[in-house]
């Protein structure tokens, strides 16, 4: 059994130790929030926070999750709000076919408790392993680099991992 | 889908993984799964057991004055530290993209051994050394004599690499350069790595070390030759035709490997030359 915490829930599992993290979360516990796209670490479809920390849960055994805090796109609502960074891919159209966006939801949930105000630069950088067939980015970028203009809502927490 | 079934040897201290590097010789080691996860997925490699380090957090962490670095430390934490010289910390940041340098170790790169490890050359420029661990004892082995063949290490199947340690020195100016398809995600297609020492206006000691343009990382003695024992002069870089005889593959061909190396040696000697002409 494989024990840790997703958005906030206790879960544990029964998937063999070398199991992605991200078929775990998609088969075993029924989030299907977090995408596949290429599989190997390049397109970022999949990013999830572990401790805090932006990870390609493609990459991730199963077994090196446990004991630790999952964060997914479905946990960056709070209270049946969204998060600021969402609302800004709204406002900005940051998403078009959608694939991507829960990967560069939590890539920029990430950035943003690290870094509130981005300067674009850093939000290039922060984003640069999430690939987006669509938008073109600029909309991305400006989404980001807007989210916590405005007063913000209580966001969420920040972590080094131990993990 | 990975459908991998190994069982998994998990550690938490360094005493326990190298009895169970001892006990199992024939597990794969795991550490941030970075490359090992898109292997087992490609069905490239199918190893009978995993022995996961990542819990093993005495190999993580740098020390403070930046001269030890456990195993474990992803790029990630030898971008943010301080006391790390800045082109390592630049080195850092153009493996992958954050999430790979966020999971990705120093040890991983250095073991994967991957001829286009971007790091490796920087290993090799700083004259880092590694240490080796096993339940026999542990050695040290100077980057220079760690790769000694393609994706082949210096590394005993009951070894684990442990720790790298520098030792900087005032007076060195290092460099990196990557040239890739785009800042992100790119295999390398040609990598520098190089350190000089100038005193009194003559160089006093020069590594130059390339990526991606043999089976393994290695050092330009020509250059490094034409370089030491006289007044900075960017012509040194022409010698690397003599250092290295590169291949056409998917990234690139010879004939650009062989152009962009002696480039990017004499454009990194040129900005040395301007940053202190009189030294
Ligand atoms: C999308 C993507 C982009 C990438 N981009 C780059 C890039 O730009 N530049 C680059 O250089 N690399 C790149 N890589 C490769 C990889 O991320 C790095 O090589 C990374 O540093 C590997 O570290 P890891 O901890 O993930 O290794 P792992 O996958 O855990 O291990 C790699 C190998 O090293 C062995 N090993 C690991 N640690 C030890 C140890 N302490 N002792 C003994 N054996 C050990 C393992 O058995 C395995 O064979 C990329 C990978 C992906 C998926
Ligand atoms: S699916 Fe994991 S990075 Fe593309």
């Amino acid at each position: 059994m494989i024990r840790f915490t997703v958005n906030n829930q206790d879960v544990s599992v029964d998937t063999p130790p070398m199991a992605r993290l991200l078929d775990v979360l998609r088969e075993g516990v029924r989030l299907t929030g977090t995408k596949e796209g290429c599989g190997e670490g390049e397109c970022g479809a999949c990013t999830v926070l572990i401790d805090g920390v932006a990870v390609n849960s493609c990459l991730v055994p199963a077994i090196q999750a446990d004991g630790c805090r999952i964060t997914t796109v479905e946990g960056l609502e709070a209270d049946g709000r969204l998060h600021p960074v969402q609302e800004a891919f709204l406002k900005f159209g940051g998403a078009q076919c959608g694939i991507c966006t829960p990967g560069f939801l939590v890539t920029a949930k990430a950035l943003l408790d690290r870094n509130p105000h981005p300067t674009r630069a850093e939000a290039r950088e922060a984003l640069a392993g999430n690939l987006c067939r669509c938008t073109g980015y600029q909309k991305i970028i400006d989404a980001v680099t807007e989210a916590l203009a405005a007063p913000p809502p209580a966001a969420g927490t920040t972590g080094e991992p131990a993990c | 889908m990975l459908t991998c079934t190994a069982p998994v040897h998990r550690v938490s201290t360094l005493a326990e993984a190298l009895a169970q590097r001892a006990a199992h010789p024939d597990a794969t080691v795991l550490a941030g799964g970075t490359d090992l996860m898109v292997f087992l997925e490609l069905g490239s490699v199918n190893p009978p057991a995993i022995l996961d380090l990542w819990g093993c957090t005495e190999l993580r962490g740098i020390s403070e004055d930046g001269h030890t670095l456990g195993a474990l430390s992803t790029w990630t934490d030898v971008a943010r530290h301080p006391a790390l010289p800045a082109a390592l910390r630049d080195c850092a940041r153009t493996v992958g993209a954050p999430q790979i340098q966020n999971r990705g170790t120093i040890g991983g790169n250095i073991v994967n051994a991957s001829p286009a490890g971007d790091s490796l050359p920087m290993w090799l420029a700083m004259d880092a050394q590694f240490e080796l661990a096993s339940v026999r004892g542990v050695r040290q082995v100077p980057a220079s004599a760690f790769w000694l063949g393609y994706r082949k290490t210096a590394l005993a199947a009951d070894e684990l690499l442990t720790r790298v340690h520098l030792r900087p020195h005032a007076d060195d100016r290092l460099h990196y350069r990557k040239v890739g398809t785009r800042l992100a995600q790119a295999i390398s297609k040609v990598v520098l790595g190089a350190r000089l020492r100038v005193v009194d206006g003559v160089v006093t000691e020069a590594r130059v070390a390339l990526g991606s343009v043999a089976p393994t990382p290695i050092r330009a003695h020509h250059v490094e030759a034409a370089l030491v024992g006289r007044p900075l002069d960017a012509a040194a870089a022409d010698a690397v035709a003599h250092d290295i005889a590169p291949i056409d593959d998917i990234r690139s061909t010879a004939d650009y490997r062989r152009t962009v190396a002696a480039n990017v040696i004499r454009a990194w000697l040129r900005d040395e030359a301007a940053r202190s002409p009189d030294r």
